[in-house]
């Protein structure tokens, strides 16, 4: 399944730029990896070490924190938007 | 009661007059008295709030500007630098002839010039465990401008431990988010937040750079969300975070949960300890009893 995933300022230098892009996968762990494989370095920015989700980085599919949810085996439904969002705290 | 007013009066027991605007304030604020949600009640209501803004920069300058304009009667403001002429691209408070100033000062004057009704309290100090609980005691509303990591989670667990709401923005380049911490009714910054990034993942405005007006909107947006706080207004960001992206013009939302097992506003979290924190900013364990 495509899925449209947001790609926050800080990760686009990975994307070429561009703040939107569309993998196949059907839980966020699966986005996450089919992200790094068009766009490599992604992974290692969003999962530490033990292959869980950073703890300062909050990925939503649609309006719901995954962190919330299944993690990285939340499913997602036709249609959804997957958002990286992490935190910054700059003033 | 017998003898009425003035017995009660003259007895020395607590009475106060009607407070009133003046014809001054009538004109002043006159477009929120035609508001019914906010009338000349929310108005008097404003000119008796506090609120505390931590940093005079780029966020804290169109949310003072606004606060002030919309006459919140007290603004503290905090702040350690001075102004500096690569502050002036966004932070509006400030303008060349204050180049030098302490950015409380240069703040306070802005303020005062724009309206006289507000009382402004300076802090020219850095923001730091020691002296967190004294400055933000007696405040209604927090706006958190501040631009660390480490300083974020200092203001978080002191806010909950005073009870005090605390209006979040914060921007990096192109980016900005806004969301309401009101204790214990929602979630708090570590429940959004757990831990945060490693420095090399969380540049500085300063070291990243900021376009110009964003601050101006995120900033903007706090001072709205201050005052809806303040008076009760409709729904503030309290469980949402607003995510703004000035690249695409695009504004989201997203669900902000209280996490159970949150180490500050838990249900199983321990004593808040307010003491300084390292890059880890974990919170500090209840210190034993001497």
């Amino acid at each position: 399944m495509r899925v449209t995933v947001r790609v926050p300022t800080q990760l686009r230098s990975l994307t070429g730029g561009v703040g939107e892009v569309e993998v196949d996968g059907e839980t966020v762990g699966g986005i996450i990896k089919a992200l790094d494989e068009a766009h490599p370095g992604m992974a290692e920015r969003l999962l530490d070490e033990d292959g869980a989700l950073r703890r300062f980085v909050n990925v939503f599919v649609a309006d719901e924190d995954v962190r919330f949810l299944e993690g990285l085996d939340t499913p997602i439904r036709p249609g959804q938007v997957v958002s990286i969002v992490p935190a910054v705290a700059g003033g | 009661m017998d003898g009425g007013f003035n017995r009660w009066k003259d007895g020395g027991k607590p009475w106060s007059a009607p407070r009133t605007l003046s014809a001054e304030q009538r004109n002043r604020y006159h477009r929120h008295l035609l508001l019914p949600e906010v009338g000349e009640r929310g108005q008097q209501k404003l000119l008796d709030s506090k609120v505390l803004l931590l940093g005079a920069g780029g966020l804290g300058s169109p949310a003072a500007l606004y606060l002030a304009a919309a006459g919140v009667g007290t603004l503290g403001i905090i702040d350690m630098d001075v102004v500096d002429a690569s502050n002036l691209q966004r932070q509006v408070l400030h303008n060349v002839d204050r180049i030098g100033e302490r950015k409380v000062d240069s703040a306070k004057k802005t303020i005062t010039a724009l309206n006289p009704d507000v009382t402004v309290a300076t802090y020219d100090v850095r923001l730091g465990a020691d002296n967190i609980l004294d400055i933000i005691d007696g405040y209604d509303v927090i706006v958190d401008g501040t631009d660390n990591f480490p300083t974020r989670y200092l203001v978080n667990d002191a806010s909950l431990l005073k009870r005090i709401p605390v209006v979040h923005g914060s921007i990096f380049r192109f980016e900005g988010q806004v969301t309401v911490f009101d204790p214990y009714h929602g979630p708090c910054y570590r429940c959004l937040v757990p831990e945060p990034p490693p420095p090399e993942l969380a540049p500085s405005c300063a070291e990243a750079g900021v376009l110009g007006v964003l601050p101006g909107i995120v900033g903007s947006i706090q001072g709205l969300e201050a005052i809806k706080v303040l008076l009760g207004l409709g729904d503030p960001l309290v469980g949402r975070l607003l995510s703004y992206d000035a690249l695409e013009e695009s504004f989201r939302t997203f669900k902000v949960r209280r996490d159970p097992n949150c180490p500050a506003c838990g249900p199983n979290a321990g004593e808040i300890v307010i003491a300084e924190y390292d890059e880890l900013c974990m919170p500090h364990p209840r210190q034993p009893a001497a």
